[in-house]
């Protein structure tokens, strides 16, 4: 099992894919450690801004589907986001918070970019 | 109903036509007095105008949500207090329209009559990254010459944009350039980047252009055999064509594969586009029958497959009178006469069905598909995102009489243009899942893993009626437990 959000005890980074396999502003899903995880190419500043990387459940709890990998991703109010293919709620993908219902938060994971690879950090 | 005094409404059911509803709600829940001829709240308007109650007329303790028991006073305070100016803020700040939805357009006019109070213009924009209406980011991409995205929002937005404002561009871009969609893939709905309608599982369905709805016995048999090999769920769809369901994504591709070599296209089913245009038989067997509806839906569905528009649009031919085809119910219907063919407008079923009103009589085919031409590229120019044709014409200044101005006597000199428009999508069309098939690149998000060939896991089926189905949640939890035993 993963644990959230924190950045400390990361104790193998897993390389899932190469950073070209993710188009810019869209998300790729990534089988790591018995997880779904959906992995975002975030490129802010037109296609010469720079490459970052946001990693959250793929699951949306809202549909009960593993498909956050698949849904459009943009920002509201500057904070990067995706809105789920099947009903379209929001989730912040700092915090994996909702954005569209307040109670509602699912997993993020620490993810790098490293020599061109996609990097997903397994915690102790 | 009202009362004997006839002032007061005591309660009543709405068939049809529901929109007065809010409205209506409002004055039987605050008592409040009815207007001189009451039956004006429901029927059509006497002379345009009409009789609105607005907004304006509700006492500030109105039960607005009845959800979440929020009141107009509450609702109103919040948009003073906190220069709200955008439903979904209104929404968050007094739980207001976060239930069941429906009273979601009685907030925005509340919130609309809050900022027009407020000295604020109230505007058309597609969202917080366009200042702009559609129309306007529409005439941007073709007077600018813009080809992507990231251009339009560089000169004319800001932010990273959302998943309102970036189908909506790919569905401008694609509606001006007709270039092929998936060169815009990061702006898609999951249903135009993978071509196919997801589901409520995450899987996809997979529906074949049949146009016109005829099919011959071989390939009938191919859609069987494709639907047993990969246990597709198989269904008549209510645009006769056929629905295949179940598709993971990783096969789609094969599906395609199959499809294509046996002849198939892309149905569009997924992208806001022409769907289908149905007929009837027609004069080549039914009896009644007075010109080739089959034929003709045919060539029409060729002419247009593959347009993009501000939303779905749905066609039929129907070969006489008698309207088996249900014409009158489409974006554009079709009727043959004794002389040549009808051409309606602006029909739809779904959830407000409204009839489509005749624009021409009599055409033979080559005014006809003109008359298609201007209607259609008109449309495209000047609609809301997601506003299908017969809301549209609703809005449209001057309605009826001012669309047959537009398109049967050129009044605005742009018919030329809007079929010159036309002919270049006809000229670009290709199928997309051919084009697909052809590129490897784009092949590769056909995957559900992109560090694994395996499929969800996730995914389960139980059998009802000999086909495969996604289980309900409580037949899921049973299905877990067994899995984890």
């Amino acid at each position: 099992m993963l644990p959230t959000t924190t950045q400390q005890n990361i104790t193998e980074w897993v390389t899932v894919c190469r950073l070209d396999r993710i188009p810019p502003n869209t998300g790729v899903c990534a089988m790591v450690s018995g997880q779904q995880v959906a992995v975002f190419h975030w490129q802010a500043g037109g296609l010469e801004g720079v490459s970052e990387l946001y990693a959250i459940d793929n699951y949306d709890p809202f549909s009960k589907a593993y498909v956050l990998s698949r849904g459009i991703v943009g920002d509201r109010n500057g904070i990067p986001k995706v809105a789920s293919p099947i009903y379209k709620q929001n989730f912040n993908l700092q915090t994996g918070e909702c954005l569209d219902d307040a109670g509602v938060a699912i997993a993020t994971y620490p993810s790098r970019i490293t020599d061109g690879q996609v990097q997903i950090g397994l915690l102790t | 109903m009202i009362d004997a005094s006839g002032k007061q409404l005591l309660g009543g059911i709405l068939v049809g036509d529901a929109s007065s509803y809010g409205n209506l709600v409002q004055l039987m829940q605050n008592a409040i007095v009815l207007p001189p001829n009451p039956e004006d709240l429901i029927l059509p308007d006497r002379q345009g105008g009409g009789l609105s109650m607005g907004v304006d007329s509700l006492p500030d303790t109105a039960q607005i949500c009845t959800c979440n028991n929020v009141t107009k006073g509450e609702i109103c305070s919040r948009i003073q207090a906190d220069n709200l100016t955008d439903i979904g803020s209104v929404k968050q700040c007094t739980n207001a329209g976060t239930g069941c939805g429906g009273c979601v357009p009685l907030v925005t006019d509340l919130l609309k009559a809050e900022m027009k109070k407020a000295g604020l213009e109230v505007k058309n924009n597609l969202c917080e990254h366009f200042a702009f209406s559609r129309q306007e980011l529409y005439q941007l991409v073709r007077v600018e010459n813009l080809q992507s995205f990231e251009e339009l929002l560089s000169r004319h937005g800001q932010g990273q944009g959302c998943e309102i404002c970036k189908p909506a561009v790919a569905s401008i871009l694609s509606s001006v350039w007709n270039d092929y969609i998936l060169n815009h893939a990061s702006l898609q709905d999951t249903n135009d980047a993978f071509l196919a309608n997801i589901q409520k599982d995450g899987t996809y369905s997979v529906i074949p252009r049949i146009p016109g709805g005829e099919i011959t016995p071989e390939a009938l048999i191919v859609l069987g055999e494709v639907a047993r090999d990969f246990g597709l769920y198989t269904k008549i769809t209510g645009a006769q064509r056929i629905d295949l369901l179940g598709a993971r994504v990783d096969q789609l591709p094969l599906i395609w594969q199959r499809l294509v070599e046996s002849g198939f296209e892309s149905g569009h089913a997924y992208g806001k586009a022409l769907r289908t245009v149905k007929s009837c038989v027609g004069s080549t067997w039914c009896r009644f029958g007075v010109q080739d509806s089959t034929g003709l839906a045919i060539r029409v569905e060729q002419r247009y497959r593959g347009l993009r528009a501000p939303h779905k649009l749905k066609s039929a031919v129907s070969g006489c009178t008698r309207e088996c085809a249900e014409a009158q119910s489409k974006d554009f219907g079709i009727i043959a006469t004794e002389n040549g063919w009808n051409l309606y407008v602006c029909g739809n079923g779904g959830m407000r069905p409204q009839h489509a009103q005749l624009l021409a009589a009599d055409l033979d085919e080559e005014m006809l598909i003109k008359y298609i031409d201007r209607f259609l590229m008109f449309y495209i120019r000047t609609a809301n995102r997601l506003e299908r044709t017969a809301t549209w014409l609703n809005k449209l200044e001057g309605g009826m009489d001012y669309l047959k101005q537009v398109v049967i006597n050129d009044s605005l000199g742009i018919a030329a243009q809007l079929e010159a428009e036309m002919n270049h999508q006809v000229a670009t069309y290709e199928c997309e899942w051919k084009a697909t098939l052809q590129d490897p690149k784009k092949l590769q998000r056909f995957s559900h893993f992109v560090n694994s060939e395996e499929p969800d896991p996730s995914l389960m089926r139980v059998e009802e009626r000999g086909q495969a189905r996604p289980p309900y949640d409580h037949e899921r939890e049973v299905l877990v437990g067994i899995r984890n035993l």
